[in-house]
């Protein structure tokens, strides 16, 4: 009976939870965005005329392949994070590309059309060099792969391993370079820094050594960087500090050293810092390079060169000239060189590589994003037209890692923000009011109240409601004229002009953060990017901090975010202030900060313009304010005895409390040390600011209170032990009060070891830690009790409670990897809270708090039951129905956000790592909203029938009523 | 009274308290655990300091000392000297400007086997309001926390009741003598999941299944009798309706 009584009660649970999409509701609340990175490799397919493919490798270890058509992704591999998976090589034959993984370590064939893996070989180890394709008599059926200190050569239509050799004195010479020519041999090439060049010729068939030379090459550091290959087997190498260029035929016996040409002698000069760069081009691997190449001499001087009959001649000058690259179709190789026209524009044009002679009509104008970053990279598709004459299309990438896919004369044909591939971090801000809605809302407006009379006040009511009447006439006259025309004539585009906040605020602004250091401002039900906005000389290594400072509800002031930019290194930082729906820079004075900035901290207090006031700790504990009117000092001056703040110093293993003084300086007033020699702190969390919580206790079975602890100012600290034994090793959590350094309660998981994931909410903790015993995840919660009274219920203040809360703990096994958790968040937090768990597999699970509650029973009893506790079990279940994004996965999920919506059962949620994804979920289900299929129709007819049955009864009842009085 | 006071003058106030000991000897692996415990040590002890000051310049002072018993029986006495006169005005001043009361002890570990290895630096510090401190007549609980190696990380002082109403307290003698309880409080160990219980439950349960019979019937072997008379009843009931006898009802 006991067993089925739990049964029965994990049903009766499961029923409140149970939500999953259904067919039709697919993509109607959500979207997903995928993305591949900064592309380091990209090749276009030039097998066929029609062929649609452009193949790219990223950064993000991505291979994808994308529709050069519509810049959607055909496919994409999504390998290892780190160096395993790092792209190495990408080499393109026909169907077929190949690529090298991880440092060398693994060598595959995709086929190209639908992406699936033909071959894979395990390469020995050692780092890798180079890699290139063989041909033998025009067909390529090679690809060797050159490591530090070995070659090897494998049949392209296999992998199979024809031979590997080991390199010649590979402990002293550099091997850098491939080349094959075509004609039999393989020629490795290394170099000695500062001494010699090492040349080893290798045969095809059996990996004999056939040659081996070295020239003399003093003033070589790297092969690699300073040389190429050009003609039929020219080494050709650029100096720049004897400002020449040397050549050497590769494979003449009687030539032994390098031959100087003059920069001079050619009227050229490189740039002083300028590293020249030389590019050929080897359009088909079975045969020569062709002659022609380029020689970059300073960032935007870039010059065609011919080498004939060992000389060299300059063919065309590109000055100025920002990027240059050359295509081949067919049998005739272009280059295309992109120069500035203007400020705010480039022009590509066309050039024939052996003459150097201008295409007519191959002008492709290139308008450069005022708000984005300068181009890059010039990656070119040619294609022969049908007059035999070429054509080109072309793929720009910016410094902001934007793509551009363009064609003549100039047209956008798509374009990616590979920017969002690395979100670093994000919020959610309220879409203003339309004009009319703010109309509305000025109207009630203090300062309005006051200045005008009654009269005035009665006129201005009457306006108003005249300009709802209008608009709501307007919105029906498009509604009918938009009824009138078919349905996919009517495009739904999102643009600024028409952002307005809907009924339920479901419809946000998503601000989005990326590493590269450009921001997006995204709409959340769209995914459309409504504006961007490129932050030049942003560190790699930067961090972000991105605050709302005054939200869209102070009307007529505009909404205003800080994004505080942190250099990791030196701690120094500097502000960004902008209006987060336009995307437009404010023209509010920024505080210098000369001082590395420790902590930042929104207050509650507003100035006159009703923008948070910031605090900005500098490393000599010194406060800067902003914005720093006189009104904000005055406020501060007032409150500074109760605005305490914290600081972590986790290589010292300090947490220390300080408090405002009137004059802006700081105070300390408690330390916490946890020694760095046992355990280090990881992670320190406080709970978020618009966290609503709407119940202050739980009712108990036998009706009465538990109440929580709701410390506003609780801290949540986790620590990893420095022994990672996996016996000795343990995680801490520490509970602190950030204001007092009291510690509200200290535990320890034993056997247990990182990565940490939590979060800290409400009453409680969950936590999320690796079982090193069992080798298994482990979730635990924490639950915070007052206990049965609270010591004072109307406010709450951690300088008076002096009694320790009840801890209430249980740890649970949660049966898969888990690369991020997030809590949902809602309006008024009624809603019951769900976990958002964010899964390796790329699945968003949604995880019932319920589930994780420290008071579930190990045995059921009455009162558990009435208090809908399920009974313990020590395994969490995950059921596919509880997956919020279905089939929609996000690669590599990294962080999830939640924003409340203006809907109490609706929370928001984005998920962000390679893709991003943005639903809604419902944790109580949609229980304020009626369902897509609630019957309008039945109810209605159900009441006009009652309706009609009434009037009809009642005549019918007067009728007789008089029948009877007549009788 | 004079004589208490004298005596309470004489004599240094003690007090001591209860720990929640779990498992000092983890801290070190267990390894050393057992050395730990046999060595008989008297212990050793820390100063506690205050301070109070009108303009709020944190000025440590002597309170009393820590006094920590090491081996089997782990504990930490308080031995405290009482206020001054001069202590007893500044405190009220404090208060009256809503100043705060300060402590702090020097970083130690508990383990008594440690202690002659390096000394680690700096304070713990920590504050309550001093108006809450002189309206709760000094009585405060101060607890120190400490890390499964047994180093102290942090100090907490609460007093009882937290509160400042802006009492006024009048009688001297009850801003003399420190109420302190005081305790060490080591980290708990967080519960792992429990497999063991929740298997031996359902065992049972499944026994308790197969003792009895009845629970395994199927549906139909339980309720055959309620099938059986439902099925004859609305065979009754049907051919009871078909025959036209429908129209005596109209009369």
């Amino acid at each position: 009976m006991a067993w089925l009584v739990v049964r029965l009660a994990i049903s009766m649970s499961l029923l409140y939870t149970a939500s999953a999409v259904f067919e039709d509701q697919v993509g109607k609340f959500d979207w997903r965005q995928q993305f591949i990175g900064k592309v380091r490799f990209a090749l276009f397919d030039t097998h066929s005329q029609a062929s649609k493919k452009l193949l790219l490798a990223t950064d993000k270890n991505v291979f994808a392949s994308l529709n050069s058509r519509t810049g959607d992704l055909f496919w994409r591999h999504v390998d290892k994070t780190g160096p395993e998976g790092h792209i190495d090589a990408l080499l393109m034959y026909g169907q077929d590309a190949v690529v090298v993984v991880g440092n060398g370590r693994l060598l595959r064939s995709w086929e190209t059309t639908v992406g699936g893996l033909k071959w894979e070989t395990v390469l020995d180890t050692g780092s890798f060099q180079a890699a290139a394709l063989v041909g033998v008599q025009d067909f390529v059926k090679y690809v060797a792969v050159l490591k530090k200190s070995a070659i090897s050569l494998h049949d392209l239509s296999s992998g199979s391993e024809i031979w590997v050799e080991n390199l010649p004195d590979s402990d002293s010479v550099q091997y850098q370079t491939i080349y094959s020519g075509g004609n039999g041999l393989v020629l490795v090439l290394g170099v000695v820094p500062n001494s010699h060049i090492v040349i080893v010729e290798y045969k095809i068939e059996d990996g004999e050594i056939m040659n081996k030379k070295s020239v003399e090459a003093a003033w070589m550091s790297s092969l690699e960087s300073s040389c190429a290959v050009v003609s039929s087997g020219i080494l050709l190498c650029v100096d720049q500090i004897t400002q020449s260029l040397y050549t050497l035929p590769l494979q003449s016996a009687e030539q032994t050293e390098m031959r100087q040409i003059h920069l001079q002698t050619l009227d050229l000069e490189v740039v002083s810092g300028f590293r020249p760069v030389l590019t050929s081009t080897q359009p088909n691997p079975a045969q020569p390079p062709l002659s022609e190449f380029f020689l970059q001499l300073s960032p935007d001087h870039h010059i065609l060169l011919q080498f004939k009959d060992g000389l060299i001649a300059p063919l065309r000058d590109f000055n100025p000239a920002y990027l240059a690259a050359f295509a081949t179709s067919g049998e005739r190789t272009v280059a295309a060189v992109m120069s500035p026209k203007n400020d705010t524009a480039c022009s590509i044009n066309l050039f024939s590589a052996d003459t150097g002679r201008r295409h007519l009509d191959t002008t492709i104008i290139y308008h450069m994003d005022p708000n984005g970053g300068k181009p890059n990279r010039l990656y070119v598709h040619a294609f022969l037209k049908k007059d035999d004459s070429v054509g080109y299309r072309v793929m720009v990438q910016t410094e902001d890692l934007a793509l551009t896919f363009l064609q003549q004369p100039g047209r956008v044909v798509w374009m990616r923000e590979e920017a969002l591939a690395d979100v670093v971090t994000m919020e959610m801000v309220d879409l203003p009011f339309t004009g009319t809605q703010a109309e509305l809302e000025g109207e009630f407006g203090k300062k309005a109240a006051i200045q005008d009379g009654l009269l005035p006040m009665v006129l201005k009511r009457l306006s108003s409601q005249f300009i709802l009447l209008q608009a709501w006439l307007a919105h029906l006259w498009k509604l009918f004229y938009d009824a009138r025309k078919p349905r996919s004539s009517v495009k739904n585009e999102v643009t600024i002009d028409v952002l307005s906040r809907d009924e339920f605020n479901l419809q946000k602004m998503m601000l989005m953060v990326t590493a590269s250091g450009k921001l997006f401002g995204i709409d959340s039900k769209s995914g459309t990017i409504l504006w961007k906005q490129y932050l030049e000389n942003i560190q790699p290594n930067s961090v972000f901090k991105l605050i709302v400072q005054r939200t869209t509800a102070h009307f007529p002031h505009p909404p205003q975010c800080t994004l505080l930019i942190k250099n990791k290194d030196t701690g120094l930082g500097s502000l960004y202030v902008f209006n987060p729906i336009f995307g437009k820079k404010s023209q509010i004075s920024v505080p210098a900060l000369p001082r590395p900035i420790l902590q930042t901290l929104l207050l509650p207090v507003i100035d006159q313009d009703y923008a948070k006031v910031l605090l900005l700790i500098d490393d000599q504990y010194k406060v800067t304010a902003f914005p720093s009117t006189k009104n904000v000092l005055q406020q501060l001056q007032d409150t500074a005895s109760s605005i305490f703040f914290y600081l972590v110093d986790s290589s010292q293993g300090k947490l220390s409390g300080f408090r405002l003084r009137k004059d802006l300086s700081t105070e300390l007033i408690w330390e916490v040390v946890i020694p760095t020699e046992v355990q280090k702190i990881v992670a320190v969390k406080g709970k978020r600011a618009n966290e609503h919580v709407h119940s202050q206790g739980r009712v108990m079975g036998d009706r009465s209170v538990l109440y929580k602890y709701l410390n506003p100012n609780l801290l949540a600290v986790i620590t990893e032990s420095t022994d990672t034994h996996q016996e000795r090793s343990f995680v801490g959590i520490i509970l602190i009060d950030g204001v007092t350094g009291r510690i509200v309660h200290e535990a320890v998981q034993r056997k247990a070891r990182g990565p940490v994931h939590f979060v800290h909410s409400e009453n409680w903790v969950v936590y999320v830690y690796w079982n090193s015993k069992f080798r298994r995840n482990e979730f635990s919660v924490l639950e915070l009790f007052e206990g049965a009274e609270l010591y004072n219920s109307t406010v709450f203040s951690s300088l008076d409670r002096p009694h320790p809360p009840q801890v209430l703990q249980q740890s649970y096994i949660f049966p898969a990897p888990i690369n991020t958790l997030e809590a949902t968040l809602t309006e008024k937090g009624i809603t019951s809270r769900h976990l958002l768990v964010g899964l390796p597999s790329g699945n968003i699970l949604s995880l019932p708090k319920l589930f994780l509650d420290p008071r579930r029973p190990e045995m059921v009893s009455e009162q558990s039951r009435e208090e809908n506790l399920i009974p313990y079990a020590p395994e969490m279940p995950i059921r596919e129905e509880w997956f919020i994004n279905y089939n929609q996965t996000v690669s590599r999920v990294r962080g999830i956000y939640t924003a409340p919506s203006g809907l109490e059962s609706t929370c928001l949620v984005v998920a962000y790592g390679l893709d991003i994804y943005q639903s809604r979920v419902f944790p109580s289900k949609q229980f304020d909203v009626l369902k897509d299929d609630y019957d309008y129709i039945l109810i209605s007819s159900v009441l006009f029938g009652l309706f009609f049955a009434t009037m009809i009864s009642k005549r019918l009842a007067e009728v007789k009523l008089l029948n009877r009085a007549w009788r | 009274m004079a004589m208490i006071r004298v005596l309470s003058l004489v004599l240094s106030v003690l007090s001591s308290v209860t720990l929640l000991w779990t498992q000092s000897g983890e801290c070190n692996n267990g390894r050393r655990s057992a050395d730990a415990v046999d060595t008989d040590f008297s212990g050793f002890s820390v100063p506690l300091e205050h301070s109070f000051e009108v303009d709020d310049v944190p000025r440590f002072r002597l309170r009393g000392a820590l006094q920590f018993r090491g081996g089997r029986e782990q504990g930490v006495y308080l031995s405290q000297n009482q206020l001054s006169e001069k202590d007893r005005n500044t405190l009220k001043d404090v208060a009256a400007v809503d100043g705060l009361y300060r402590i702090r002890v020097p970083r130690v570990s508990l383990q008594v086997d440690r202690q002659t290895e390096k000394q680690s630096e700096g304070y713990l510090t920590t504050f309550v309001r001093a108006c809450s401190l002189v309206e709760s007549h000094l009585s405060d609980v101060i607890t120190l926390h400490t890390d499964v190696s047994g180093c102290v990380v942090g100090i907490s002082i609460v007093t009882i009741p937290g509160s400042c109403r802006g009492i006024e307290v009048e009688d001297e003698v009850d801003l003399e003598v420190f109420n302190t309880t005081i305790s060490v409080v080591a980290p708990v160990t967080a519960p792992v999941p429990e497999t063991a219980p929740y298997i031996e439950r359902m065992e049972q349960e499944m026994e308790k299944k197969g003792k009895n019979p009845q629970e395994q019937k199927s549906f139909f072997a339980k309720y055959w009798y309620l099938i059986l008379g439902g099925a004859v009843f609305l065979m009754a009931t049907s051919s009871a309706q078909t025959p036209p006898g429908g129209a005596s009802e109209q009369s």
